[in-house]
């Protein structure tokens, strides 16, 4: 298998594990609405509540950043890293 | 006062101007103190700000083809990220959101979550490779991976059908807010509100609306997040509101289950004023089912990955690196609003319903509320309305009423915050429509100007001319707009959401399975977009006129069938003909590696 050809394998194994992540705070928990809701989230809100207001938003914000990070590794471990320009 | 380049001064640069403005604040409030009218302060903030955009618009004009598309791709992360926050929040985000949730909550709430979620699929799948592929627009994209002339015009149709929905909401939000802060006709405003967004992007194109969308979004953000704050200060509810107002949420709910939601009859709502409604759905609890939450927040995440106008602003980053960082970026600003909307819409509903609280209405006399100044102000506006439905003399909860934007406009008045806050509050909702409407009309321009003038009709065009065309256009669309916006067909939020269903319906596979997917081929993507966009279209008319629809889809998520049908045409076309040529499968190759060279060049 060439570099280019295992690269793409492993951003593809990121793609697949940041899609799983995003399904499960996006739309998993979502199916469970009405009973998560009776549960007490963080700083005191209904959990599913919470949910929607805050913290499936902060999640995204967070797995986008570590996707970046993450792509990056595998990109220098392949030497296609661009010079640091940003 | 500042040496050397301009981007590396940018921090500075925005440091000096968000200064600027807080003074410009401070000095308007005490104007206020001092006697200035609500009025004057108003139109103050308004012409103020529209002003410094002009100015920016101006100083950075340009005749270069990449510095006019694509800023000439030097915009650091952090300042893009600002800048596609402000693209992306429109005045829909800024005026009519918090509303959305105080009337609806945790079904109106899948839109929080729809409109975030999506920027996880524009990291993962989309940004980096397509800023790697060097195109200028999306359809430069679709019809380079996929060849020939008759992808790359669908792909314009269907930009150009989503941006052209959205922009109208975004160009009659900023006629709303201008004919209210400089009291004239909407008519008129509709058109003041033209020539202001024209301002910041005709002469530097992608340039200038990037310098004008990060000094727009310092000013939404301080507009939206200070009155937040204040008011939450100010009623006693919490210091940081967004993790202290646990005991409002529930106290909201101990209120609604005292109250009840009691329905009125029809002839009753008949006396309402068009565009109000009542509270009649419970604010925290869970009132929509799994499948509406989710179809809803499906539609806009997909449909965030599809807009053009969001697409186009990762082209300006310096690296395909700097690209996905920036994705992160534009999200954390968004996040900074998203997240305090569903509070405003808190404090909102409580300051109005809870009798222990001086502000509170429910339950006072009727006579009382009527003699109310900002009530008898906003009743003008008619954004409030009050009936004794059950004649009992005193105000029940099912016999107030509101209008969507009341909740941003009005509820810094009814805190009894100082009026300079309202002046704000119009200056943030202005420059949220205005950076809006500047990025869909430079979409839909380029679009037309780069893939159907340059690339279709005169590939042998001269830059000099290529940018008058492009500028001609800028105008033209941008009146357009304003001409269907004056006519007031449908509702800011309604053709928002239906921007959304078009995008998906005709890209988002077409896009995706471009980087994705090396067997994808022409035929395919010309199945995929032109299925997807008919069937999408025609879904939304068949249940507009009365269809019943099928598996709950409904005409604010017809994209989920538009989009199905775009999948599955494109893979069976794609597979029944040849596969693309090995030329086009060497070019996905390269797109799929981060470094090296574009696949277009610099300057095309």
């Amino acid at each position: 298998m060439s570099k280019q050809q295992q690269h793409w394998e492993k951003s593809r194994g990121l793609l697949f594990m940041t899609l799983a992540i995003w399904f499960v705070f996006s739309i998993g928990i979502f199916l469970f609405g009405a009973e998560m809701n009776e549960v007490t989230g963080p700083f005191g809100y209904p959990l599913t509540y919470w949910f929607t207001c805050q913290g499936s938003l902060g999640i995204f914000v967070i797995l986008i950043f570590w996707f970046a990070n993450r792509q990056e590794k595998i990109d220098e471990e392949f030497g296609f890293s661009e010079r640091g320009d940003d | 006062m500042i040496k050397g380049n301009f981007i590396d001064n940018l921090p500075k640069v925005y440091g000096i101007y968000t200064g600027g403005f807080l003074a410009f604040i401070i000095i308007m409030s005490i104007a206020e103190q001092m006697g200035m009218t609500a009025k004057t302060i108003g139109i103050c903030f308004v012409a103020f700000t529209v002003a410094i955009y002009a100015i920016i618009g101006y100083l950075s004009r340009t005749a270069q083809a990449d510095a006019y598309y694509v800023a000439g791709r030097q915009v650091p992360t952090v300042f893009n990220g600002m800048a596609t926050a402000a693209d992306w929040m429109s005045g829909a985000s800024f005026v009519a959101m918090a509303g959305g949730i105080y009337f609806k909550g945790y079904g109106y709430m899948a839109l929080l979550v729809g409109w975030t979620g999506g920027y996880v699929l524009v990291a993962s799948l989309l940004a980096p490779y397509l800023r790697k592929f060097g195109c200028y627009t999306v359809p430069d994209f679709i019809g380079t991976r996929y060849g020939g002339n008759l992808t790359r015009f669908l792909a314009v149709v269907v930009l150009t059908v989503a941006s052209f929905t959205y922009v109208t909401a975004q160009i009659n939000a900023t006629g709303t807010i201008a004919s209210v802060a400089l009291d004239i006709p909407f008519q008129y405003a509709v058109y003041v509100g033209l020539i202001s967004i024209l301002l910041c992007s005709m002469l530097g194109g992608m340039r200038g609306v990037t310098w004008t969308q990060v000094a727009q979004y310092i000013v939404l953000i301080i507009a939206y997040l200070l009155p937040v704050f204040w008011i939450s200060n100010k009623m006693g509810a919490g210091f940081f509101p967004h993790f202290m107002l646990a005991d409002e949420v529930a106290r909201i709910g101990e209120l609604e289950q005292q109250f009840g939601f009691i329905a009125n009859s029809k002839e009753n709502l008949a006396m309402v004023p068009k565009g109000l409604a009542g509270i009649t759905k419970a604010h925290s609890a869970v009132n929509a089912t799994p499948w509406a939450f989710i179809s809803l927040a499906l539609a806009m995440m997909m449909g965030t990955a599809s807009l053009p106008h969001v697409m186009m602003r990762y082209f300006t980053t310096p690296s395909v690196k700097a690209a996905r960082k920036s994705v992160g970026w534009s999200l954390f600003f968004i996040f900074l609003l998203y997240s305090s909307a569903p509070m405003l819409a808190t404090l909102s509903k409580l300051s109005l319903i809870d009798p222990s609280l001086p502000t509170g209405i429910i339950g006072k006399s009727i006579a009382e509320v009527q003699a109310i100044d900002w009530y008898q102000n906003w009743n003008q506006a008619n954004l409030m309305f009050v009936s004794d439905f059950n004649g009992n003399g005193t105000l029940e909860l099912n016999e107030f009423f509101m209008g969507g934007k009341a909740v941003v406009l009005a509820t810094p008045e009814i805190a009894g915050l100082p009026y300079v806050i309202s002046g704000l509050v119009a200056a943030g909702g202005m420059a949220a429509a205005m950076s809006t409407a500047d990025g869909l009309i430079l979409a839909i321009a380029n679009a037309i100007s780069h893939d159907v003038y340059y690339k279709i009709i005169d590939p042998k065009a001269e830059t000099a001319k290529r940018l008058v065309v492009a500028r001609v256009l800028l105008v033209v669309i941008g009146f357009a707009g304003a001409t269907i916006a004056a006519m007031e067909i449908q509702g800011i939020l309604g053709s928002v959401i239906w921007a959304f269903d078009f995008a998906m319906s005709g890209l988002f596979f077409p896009l995706v399975l471009g980087v994705w997917w090396k067997r994808a081929n022409r035929e395919g993507a010309i199945a995929g977009m032109a299925l997807g966009l008919i069937s999408g279209a025609g879904y939304l008319i068949w249940v507009r006129n009365g269809g019943s629809g099928f598996l709950g889809i409904t005409q604010l998520t017809f994209g989920i069938f538009g989009s199905a049908v775009s999948l599955v045409a494109m893979v069976v076309v794609s597979l029944i003909t040849s596969e693309p040529s090995a030329a086009t499968q060497k070019m996905v190759d390269e797109v799929r590696v981060p470094s090296g060279k574009s696949i277009l060049g610099k300057q095309h």
